[in-house]
């Protein structure tokens, strides 16, 4: 009987698609979900009847059943959702990707597609909030995500020292990217100090360049079998390692109710992330963090393993985060700076760099980490070429 | 104003805070305290818990400071505090609240620079029942 191997290089994305990214788009969430799974099968080169497998975000308003209807997908013998809005992004593909290298699936699909800059702000919604996490915060006036991360951002700044000049130095290197990417909503538009530093509030000490963009638009990848992947049109991006993370007594959108709060889900996933890798994270050469506000990227930094705890905000410095810095970051712009579709075009813009044709392209980059959103129970994706 | 969307393991924490008394969901078995409640203890899985009341001090654990776009109510209120206390007698339970110039001031009534980490703060209760805090040296 074989010994399992784990999901280690086992499979690939083969295929990447996605839309126009704008503040409004004219079509529905599932004619755009349509559109980005046709052009990553399509890259692929592998037809719509050959997909046997989803997976998506319970937040994602397209269900499987009338995405396979349109497209003329196959029988499919695998579908999943992953849910904690942004925490699932990077599950979507791990979850293939166990699918896959178990045999349940062959073809797997991850989308999702959301029309955020058109549609109303989740939080405006209080008829739908759940009362568990939500008697404890909304009458206070914690309405927002960003008031939520905020608490937090003052907490680490108090603690470590933590700066506005280091949150505006993750802004500035999204922002950087996206100068150089056509397909970022910011392509045209930089960014510079001054303007951070005297931009409104938004949540103090969060300001609006702290937060990420509202964004219409939708994005796929296609997993298959590493060697299926080699018969493919691309070079296949390998799925070293995948993890989830939900810490033991998290609770909620973040969790202020443990020994330390400073320490989110990031550090769970990131222990199985690295367990289960041939490398370090002084190996990585690119990475895609989860960017819904700019206080993210130091927690997930530390939680990552690329500084020690307190040091997030530090590490920052020096162009750290630019093209030929320590950790080049979010190549595409981001959340912050491309799109915000739940972390989704982080992947795709991974898949990029270990192909070699980002906008932003880092020289020979053969490892890229991605993660999924830092404080609601998460998820993360090593990647190799 | 949004009022709490109480659920069955929170409903007695209201209750109480409704009498002007903050308790805390606290196993019966173990006797540690937890936060937010829950039907069983997550130490020793013992489903009997009681209610104990706390000495309402606490200090400030972070703070923000939200400003629109907000909720109408909320907005109108604008720039106002939301703080996170770090009750004095279990120091891992925190609660989110406003730091206010006296019981039933509104959200906006002390100025946030006022406002430190560390803080030492005490509780007070609003006519409808919320938990509010003050300054203990204003
Ligand atoms: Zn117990």
């Amino acid at each position: 009987m074989a010994i399992t191997a784990g999901i280690k290089d086992a499979t690939a994305i083969a295929g990447i698609g996605q839309t126009a990214f704008a503040r409004q788009l004219p079509e529905s969430e599932r004619t755009l979900a349509c559109r980005a799974i046709l052009a990553a099968l399509d890259d692929a080169g592998i037809a719509p009847a050959e997909v046997d497998a989803l997976a998506s975000f319970t937040m994602e308003e397209t269900d499987e059943v009338e995405v396979a209807k349109a497209l003329g997908l196959g029988d499919l013998t695998f579908f999943s959702k992953v849910g904690y809005g942004g925490g699932g992004s990077c599950a979507t593909v791990a979850h293939l990707a166990a699918a896959i290298a178990s045999g349940q699936a062959t073809v797997g699909v991850a989308w999702r597609s959301r029309k955020r800059g058109s549609g109303p702000r989740p939080w405006k919604n209080t008829a739908v909030q759940l009362p568990t996490p939500a008697q404890w915060t909304r009458p206070f006036g914690l309405l927002r995500p960003a008031d939520e991360i905020a608490m937090l951002t003052r907490r680490h700044m108090h603690e470590y020292g933590t700066t506005r000049d280091h949150l505006f130095n993750v802004a500035l290197a999204c922002r950087n990217r996206a100068n150089q990417n056509p397909a970022a909503i910011m392509y045209d538009r930089p960014l510079t100090r001054e303007m951070y530093m005297t931009s409104r509030w938004i949540s103090e000490p969060l300001c609006l360049f702290d937060n990420c963009l509202e964004t219409d638009g939708a994005l796929a990848c296609v997993v298959v079998s590493a060697e299926r992947a080699r018969d493919c049109r691309r070079t296949p991006v390998y799925i070293h390692s995948a993890a989830q993370g939900l810490p033991a007594q998290h609770h909620g959108m973040v969790n202020y109710w443990n020994d330390d709060p400073l320490t989110g889900p990031a550090w769970t996933a990131a222990r199985h992330l690295w367990k289960h890798a041939d490398f370090t994270p002084e190996d990585v050469q690119v990475a895609q963090i989860y960017d819904a506000f700019t206080a993210l990227i130091p927690l997930s930094l530390e939680g990552y393993g690329f500084c020690g705890r307190g040091e997030g905000g530090a590490f920052t410095e020096g162009g750290a985060l630019e093209i030929g810095g320590r950790l080049p970051m979010n190549t595409g712009g981001g959340g912050l700076s491309e799109a915000y579709v739940h972390g989704f075009n982080l992947i795709t813009e991974g898949v990029r760099q270990l192909r070699g044709t980002s906008t932003a392209q880092v020289p020979g980059a053969g490892t890229c980490l991605v993660t999924a959103g830092e404080g609601v129970p998460t998820s993360a994706l090593l990647l190799r070429n | 104003m949004l009022t709490p969307v109480v659920d069955d393991d929170g409903a007695p924490f209201w209750g109480y805070a409704a009498q002007g008394e903050l308790r805390v969901q606290t196993c019966a078995d173990c006797e540690e305290p937890r936060f937010p409640p829950r039907p069983c203890c997550p130490h020793c899985q013992s489903f009997a818990s009681e209610w104990r009341q706390v000495s309402g001090r606490g200090r400030v654990w972070s703070y923000v400071v939200p400003h629109p776009p907000l909720l109408p109510e909320y907005a109108e209120l604008a720039p106002y505090n939301v703080i996170l206390v770090e009750l004095a007698d279990a120091p891992r339970i925190r609660l989110v609240g406003n730091l206010v110039t006296g019981p039933d001031a509104p959200l906006n009534s002390l100025s946030p620079d006022r406002i430190r980490i560390g803080a030492r703060v005490q509780v007070v209760f609003s006519g409808d029942g919320l938990p509010q805090w003050m300054l203990e040296r204003p």
